[in-house]
């Protein structure tokens, strides 16, 4: 890669052994991918929730924060991912001492390493959304692809070591998604029907998840019939993320790179697959293999303000029969308290969780100790991703989530 | 048999060898993983059951979220990685994640590299030269492997015949 005399200091220590680390890590990773040189960014997003990190990842980040040299602290605004708990109920989730105590140390080390603690995976509805053409370096797919397709930032999926990386030099190797050729569509979408629910937007996002194939595939979607909100393209995009390792989308009309075919090179591709409400509800059947459900729950991507009140909403009245988790993020939580939706989810017997995500915070554990295995959820990448940690999981409305938090049965 | 030396070009790590676990089938750390066992563990996943402890892993494509950047290093730290890791396509995720972890990976090759790798091979993956080369085919006991750095307490694993 080609490095400028900034990047040279940093890579020969004359910056600090801790730049030197992530300058070494980044010239590695552009140049498996052919990267020319480096790209200024302005914001990175990092994951790092310690059941990904294990004891060997957090003692990485302590050795890289405790660096006495002065020159360790992250140059450009740089934030988290959800943690592994949320620390005022973390016994209630049957998380043992030793998560937690990993999860302080961690916080401990980034806090050192400059790391503002947002703890959130809806960053671009929470904290600071990313602009059309504004680089940067974002760890959490639906991050990604949110910011990628619906904002018209550029990024790669940057990993917890990448994007802490890319804080530090305040740069990251030019490649994938920052390169106008990589943005032009790959694949062609005709939908024949626009979702109208949350659950459907994702399953959706999941079937052209599985039919793009893979990172460098770009889907263009038409036949999309009326804007969606932010809410809806937030489970759409996390979805097709999950389902195939998308980063960017374009629908004609919607995203601000496509508003005709033509923008994007969708016209000169033939259509790839066109996509029914048959294919939305396949998806869904194929998760429905049981009735009883031991828990249920509202999380990944975390909830807005607005999925909580429409939770609210559904809980007005109603009495829980099964545990009930609904999680979003620290710079939503005190509004919902405010507007009483905290409330109103937990005058009927739920839990509002904030700052952690329900699959980054041990899953495989809260099983064994809360002996939950079924789960009933409206997020289609929850689905796709608890059946490694052995849950059975099944996709539904949030009204039908609810109705089977009631009466523990998913009709 | 005619011998396999497929070129890549993607490529990172040391030089290693050992058994392949080959499927026509995704990968994420997360996703596929009981990091604890050392298995495969999605039940819908074509090598479902098999440690992948010590394996190069012939797959077909990353799949998955950012998470496998930090796990392979997890992994590693507990002589529980894979050896190396082969895609079809990669993603940057599994690419850093390698990068951290010190794990070997090629990737990105003229042909399915699933569909010309034999399940239980024993090969050698060369990031200098961007190849893979099938040294044998499978055989009845599967052989032991040269383990890639930090792996060399890890003791032989015995893998079911191929699923696939």
């Amino acid at each position: 890669m080609l490095l400028d005399d900034e990047e040279t200091a940093m890579l020969n220590g004359e910056q600090g052994k801790v730049l030197q680390m992530a300058m070494r890590h980044q010239i590695q990773v552009g140049e498996f991918f052919g990267a020319r040189d480096f790209v200024p960014v302005t914001q990175a997003h990092i994951m790092a929730d310690t059941e990904s990190l294990g004891q060997a990842g957090v003692m990485w980040l302590e050795r890289l924060s405790e660096f006495g040299d002065g020159r360790h602290t992250v140059r450009i605004p740089t934030i988290t991912d959800p943690r592994g708990t949320d620390f005022s109920k973390a016994s209630d989730l049957g998380q043992r001492d030793w998560m937690v105590e990993l999860e302080r140390r961690t916080i401990h080390a980034f806090e050192r390493l400059g790391v503002s603690m947002t703890d959130t995976c809806i960053n671009y509805q929470t904290v600071l959304a990313a602009t059309r053409g504004e680089h940067v370096a974002f760890g959490d797919t639906g991050v990604v692809i949110y910011s990628n397709s619906v904002s018209g930032a550029r990024t790669n999926f940057e990993g917890g070591p990448s994007a802490l990386s890319a804080g530090l030099t305040g740069r990251t190797p030019r490649y994938g998604f920052h390169l106008d050729e990589k943005r032009r569509a790959t694949k062609r979408f005709r939908v024949d029907f626009t979702p109208r629910t949350l659950n459907e937007w994702g399953a959706l996002g999941g079937v052209i998840g599985r039919l793009a194939g893979n990172y460098w595939e770009v889907p263009v979607i038409e036949g999309i019939e009326a804007a969606p909100t932010s809410d809806d393209l937030k489970h759409f995009g996390a979805a097709m993320a999950s389902y195939g390792s998308i980063a960017l989308f374009h629908i004609i009309g919607i995203t601000p790179e496509a508003s005709r075919l033509e923008d994007v090179g969708g016209d000169a591709l033939p259509v790839h697959h066109r996509i029914g409400r048959a294919e939305i509800e396949a998806l869904t059947a194929s998760y429905a293999v049981a009735k009883q459900v031991d828990v249920v729950v509202f999380s990944a991507p975390q909830l807005s303000l607005y999925e909580l009140r429409a939770l609210a909403d559904l809980c007005d009245g109603r009495t829980f029969k099964v545990p009930m988790l609904a999680i979003t993020s620290p710079q939503v939580a005190p509004d919902a308290e405010r507007f009483g939706y905290t409330r109103r989810i937990e005058n009927a017997g739920g839990t509002v969780l904030a700052g952690m995500c329900f699959y980054q915070s041990y899953a495989r554990e809260m099983s064994e100790a809360k002996g939950w295995k079924t789960l009933a959820t409206n997020s289609a990448k929850l689905v796709n991703i608890l059946g490694g940690y052995g849950y059975t999981p099944m996709l539904a409305s949030m009204q039908a989530c609810i109705d089977a938090a009631v009466t523990g049965e998913l009709a | 048999m005619n011998e396999i030396v497929l070129v890549a070009r993607h490529a990172l790590g040391n030089k290693v060898s050992a058994e392949a676990l080959v499927a026509s089938d995704g990968f994420s750390a997360r996703y596929d993983l009981n990091r604890l066992e050392g298995v495969f563990s999605r039940p819908s996943h074509k090598l479902v059951g098999q440690s992948y402890i010590g394996r190069v892993l012939v797959l077909d494509t990353a799949k998955g979220g950012v998470a496998s950047a930090w796990m392979l290093h997890e992994m590693q730290s507990r002589n529980m990685a894979p050896a190396a890791i082969v895609f079809n396509t990669v993603n940057p995720i599994l690419a850093q994640g390698a990068a951290l972890g010190d794990i070997s990976m090629i990737a990105g090759f003229d042909c399915d590299v699933t569909a010309v790798v034999p399940h239980g091979a024993f090969v050698e993956i060369d990031p200098a030269t961007k190849t893979l080369r099938v040294l044998r085919a499978a055989a009845g006991e599967p052989a032991s492997a040269t383990f890639a750095q930090g792996q060399q307490g890890t003791s032989t694993v015995h893998v079911k015949p191929a699923h696939r």
